[in-house]
């Protein structure tokens, strides 16, 4: 015992012993639990079927001619719930029950209760009128949740459908861990394949694969069903087959370091790039289109990310920026612009809407960011509306065009060589990939220089930023102005594709999809930000971009929110997380978990050491 | 009350800091009424009160972190009211919060090397264009924070500089605050209780830190301790605040046997020794 044994140490409890087997726990159901769940999703399905979902999309086959996805969004539910009731919360110190039978009772118990929602509805449906709240209401919904046939066939159909479900979805959970990922990767591949088939069949094309994509796909959409079944069964090999491959090459990667580490990731820059310059070439219009939409949001949320992900500020008119861009890219070059028209060349016009939308920057930012919090908030919010009502406002009319707009913006000539115009969504994606490459330098350049750890010092105490010698305001105003500029950038570039620009383009609607792809990816994370706007807009769509899911473009907001929530409760870091982003949310946690491990700092130099690095670089 | 004594009548450029009847109040309460008093080149001043005297509240003044309500504090010939605290710490004073504030996400490292901020002047372009005179100041935050963090021994160096802050053990983020304090070249700086928490090995340690600041690195230190023991061991010069108001200064010997100073610390029954 030396005297040097902290002060703390000696005061909290001992640590716990290494834990032998868990006793196995009595086999019990906790019923309140399966109620709780089961009522959650019953609601979750009415909800679900009188959102319409249901009817909408029954037009679209996934597995012809068994399935449509009218009914796959009514199936989803009852196997996830069978699923998660059979989660524990792992903690520390207490046994956990092994995966039995009970799984699979608790699953189906809960499965039935959601089927029940249906049943429950259909009776409803066919006993009362409730158009007049409930504009979903109908007797097609009935016909549908009946499969055809009378009401009573709908009540105790969807019971055994739910049941059923619920038990398979539970007995998940009794498959070892290869067989589980074996049969997740099946369902996910099939789902994938119908769900994508639009771009695998223009990929396809591309690629002269028609052949695969005409077996693989019936003619009127939709997976063949003897397909879908090769499908899963070639994807259920490989999974078993690569498992732990992937996790193992991350492995290997994060323990590389120095110069090695260095050349691998320009490895993977490299590669990625490379794939990112071919992949378009083999892609239709189609594809292209989306890619380069996906590209413009990117760009958006990589701008958003250094204002929020990085120094912040809780940036919620972020529209402004790409409005602003637009707007003056807009009247610089189009020669039908009402007041001045300039005509400059795009890359000249660039420079000026540069110059002009930092200026914005600043002109906002001055009084915002003096601003905290909440406040600052509601503030930007304001602007953003403000931004795009003045573009809207008669007073600004003669500038540009009210809600008329400008129109007849020409192409974005680059240097002479080519034209990029939304005809051509190839070109335009390759702009947008330039401009994402520099977006994604300055955000990683700017992260490791003294002007991004003032930024994560401001984010950390802005307080105790200041009392360090920070000029706050200056430096939070960097950030804006940033931001701002990597926003116009898209902005210029939109108005070069769309070939118009109208205020309606810029509701504040685009400031939210554009924050909750940052959310949803990983705030104040490059590759994670860049993955939500790929999930996120390329799946499901922007605010008015077609994504992927061209049908679900309808309930995109709800999804989108459905999302949301579950990000929050399930990974609050987002999809790809920043390490040290991460470390804010659970700080305490972290530093109880690495007492639990033995590993905090306790003075006792060296003999620790190694295990903290390790553990330091997770 | 009143005793405007603006001791040693300053001859001018010895004293380093000067607070002119400086008044603090909040709502109706004097936290600090008209507190007269300086730091002169290198010299360490403790200063001590029981709870609630108005210490702290002193060292928010400075670095205005609140808002004077009357008087004056100069430093280095020059007043420092309506400075921002950024600008307060850019002309030389640099301070430790009494409740630990490191920036607990961010490495050992990165705390000291954020702190050279002020000293520092490369800008975005300087990063984006990754130019020379980057790359060289770049390196010269990281030898000056390694050089800073060296200054604990092996407290902070090795494994830990790349741990985040919040990992440390509560002695070396006492550590690493006085660290990230020295990052910012300062002329003075305060400390608000550095050893509180600490045990008496620590503690002893760390007085003998104290002085080597002001030997080695030639800073004036104010410091704020309840430590009897520190106080004697580390002060030139002691400074007592009572309700806000300075009821005695002098050596240690001087105050110690103060009857005043008996007075405030036995009638509050709790605190000195
Ligand atoms: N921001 C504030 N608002 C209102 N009252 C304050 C504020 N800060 C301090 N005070 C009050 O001013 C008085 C002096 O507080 P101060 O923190 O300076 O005491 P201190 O001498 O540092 O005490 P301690 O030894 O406990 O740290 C206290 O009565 C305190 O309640
Ligand atoms: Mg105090």
């Amino acid at each position: 015992m030396t005297g040097s044994a902290s002060v703390a140490g000696s005061a909290v409890p001992t640590r716990p012993e290494a834990l032998s087997a868990p006793p196995r726990p009595a086999f019990s159901h906790d019923w309140r639990r399966i109620a709780r769940i089961g009522a959650i999703a019953a609601l979750g399905q009415m909800f679900i079927a009188l959102s319409n979902m249901p009817v909408r999309l029954d037009e679209r086959l996934v597995v012809k001619p068994v399935l449509s996805l009218g009914y796959l969004v009514l199936l989803f539910l009852p196997v996830a719930v069978g699923y998660r009731h059979g989660h524990q919360t792992v903690r520390e110190g207490v046994p956990v029950s092994r995966p039995g039978l009970h799984e699979v009772v608790g699953g189906f118990s809960c499965g039935l209760l959601a089927g029940g929602g249906l049943s429950v509805l259909a009776v409803l449906l066919a006993h009362f009128d409730l158009r007049e709240p409930l504009v979903n209401w109908s007797p097609i919904l009935l016909d549908l949740l009946a499969f055809g046939n009378n009401t009573w066939f709908a009540a105790v159909i969807w019971l055994v459908i739910g049941a059923g479900l619920g038990a398979a979805g539970g007995a998940v959970r009794l498959l070892g861990p290869v067989s589980r990922r074996a049969v997740v990767t099946m369902a996910l591949a099939v789902a994938g394949a119908a769900v994508l088939e639009s771009l695998v069949v223009d990929l396809a094309e591309g690629m002269g694969l028609e052949a695969l994509a005409d077996r693989l796909y019936a003619r009127r959409g939709g997976v063949n069903w003897n397909s879908a079944l090769g499908l899963a069964g070639v994807c259920g090999v490989l999974a078993v087959i690569g498992r732990g491959r992937l996790r193992h090459a991350r492995l290997r990667h994060a323990e590389l370091q120095g110069t090695k580490r260095t050349r691998a990731n320009a490895a993977l820059i490299a590669l990625t790039a490379a794939a990112l310059i071919v992949l378009p070439l083999f892609a239709g219009k189609l594809t292209n289109e989306l890619l380069a939409n996906v590209g413009l949001f990117v760009l958006l949320a990589l701008g958003l990310n250094v204002v929020v992900g990085l120094a912040g500020i809780l940036d919620l008119g972020y529209v402004a920026f790409f409005a602003v861009g637009s707007y003056c890219a807009a009247v610089l070059t189009a020669a039908t612009s009402p007041r001045i028209t300039p005509e400059m060349p795009w890359l000249v016009a660039l420079v000026v809407v540069v110059v002009i939308t930092g200026l914005v920057g600043l002109f906002i930012g001055a009084p915002v960011i003096r601003m905290r919090g909440d406040y600052l908030a509601i503030v930007t919010l304001g602007f953003g509306e403000i931004i795009r009502l003045l573009f809207l406002s008669d007073w600004l009319s003669g500038w540009f065009g009210g809600a008329q707009g400008i129109t007849k913006i020409p192409a974005a000539g680059i240097f002479g060589l080519t034209e990029v115009s939304g005809t051509d969504p190839r070109r335009v994606f390759y702009l947008v990939l330039v401009f994402c490459a520099l977006a994604v330098y300055v955000s990683w350049r700017l992260e490791r220089s003294r002007l991004g750890r003032a930024w994560m010092a401001v984010r950390e105490d802005e307080t105790v930023a200041e009392a360090m010698g920070i000029n706050t305001v200056n430096v939070k105003l960097m950030a804006f102005v940033v931001g701002a500029v990597l926003g116009s950038f898209s902005g210029a570039i939109f108005a070069a594709k769309v070939g118009s620009v109208f205020p309606a383009s810029f509701l504040i609607l685009v400031s939210i999809v554009i924050l909750v792809v940052v959310i949803f990816g990983g705030m104040g994370n490059i590759v994670g930000v860049i993955a939500g706007a790929a999930v996120l807009i390329g799946v499901l769509g922007g605010p008015k971009q077609p994504g992927l899911l061209v049908e679900f473009s309808e309930f995109k907001l709800l999804i989108y929110g459905a999302l949301l929530i579950w990000m929050m409760l399930a990974r609050p870091a987002g999809l790809i997380p920043s390490v040290r982003r991460t470390r804010e949310l659970h700080q305490h946690e972290m530093a109880q978990d690495a007492w639990l491990q033995g590993q905090v700092d306790d003075e006792d130099e060296g003999k620790e050491a190694r295990s903290s690095t390790a553990a330091a670089r997770r | 009350m009143t005793d405007v004594p603006t001791p040693a009548a300053p001859g001018a450029g010895c004293a380093l800091l000067q607070t002119r009847r400086l008044s603090v109040d909040f709502g109706g309460l004097h936290a600090l009424d008209q507190l007269s008093f300086e730091v002169r080149e290198s010299e360490i001043v403790s200063v001590i009160g029981p709870n609630g005297a108005g210490k702290t509240t002193l060292f928010n003044a400075i670095t205005a972190t609140v808002e004077a309500s009357a008087g004056d504090i100069v430093f280095e010939g020059q007043s420092l009211l309506g400075l921002d605290p950024n600008r307060v710490t850019q002309r030389g004073i640099a301070r430790t919060f009494q409740n630990v504030r490191l920036f607990a996400n961010m490495s050992v490292l990165e705390n000291v090397m954020v702190s050279q901020h002020c000293r520092t002047k490369q800008h975005a372009f300087g990063a984006l264009l990754y130019t020379r005179a980057f790359r060289r100041e770049e390196a010269e935050i990281r030898r000056r924070a390694e050089e800073i963090l060296g200054f604990f021994g092996t407290r902070l160096i090795g494994y830990r500089m790349d741990q985040p802050a919040f990992t440390l053990s509560y002695a070396n983020r006492r550590r690493l605050e006085i660290a990230r304090a020295m990052a910012t070249q300062p002329k003075l700086i305060l400390l608000d209780e550095p050893v509180a928490g600490m045990n008496p090995v620590e503690s002893a340690e760390l007085t003998g830190l104290i002085g080597r600041l002001r030997d080695e690195w030639g800073f004036a230190i104010v410091v704020i301790e309840h430590d009897m023991g520190v106080v004697r061991e580390v002060s030139d010069r002691v400074v007592v605040l009572d309700h806000g108001v300075k009821i005695a200064e002098g050596d240690y010997a001087d105050v110690a046997s103060d009857p005043q100073v008996i007075e405030a610390y036995l009638g509050q029954g709790t605190g000195g020794k």
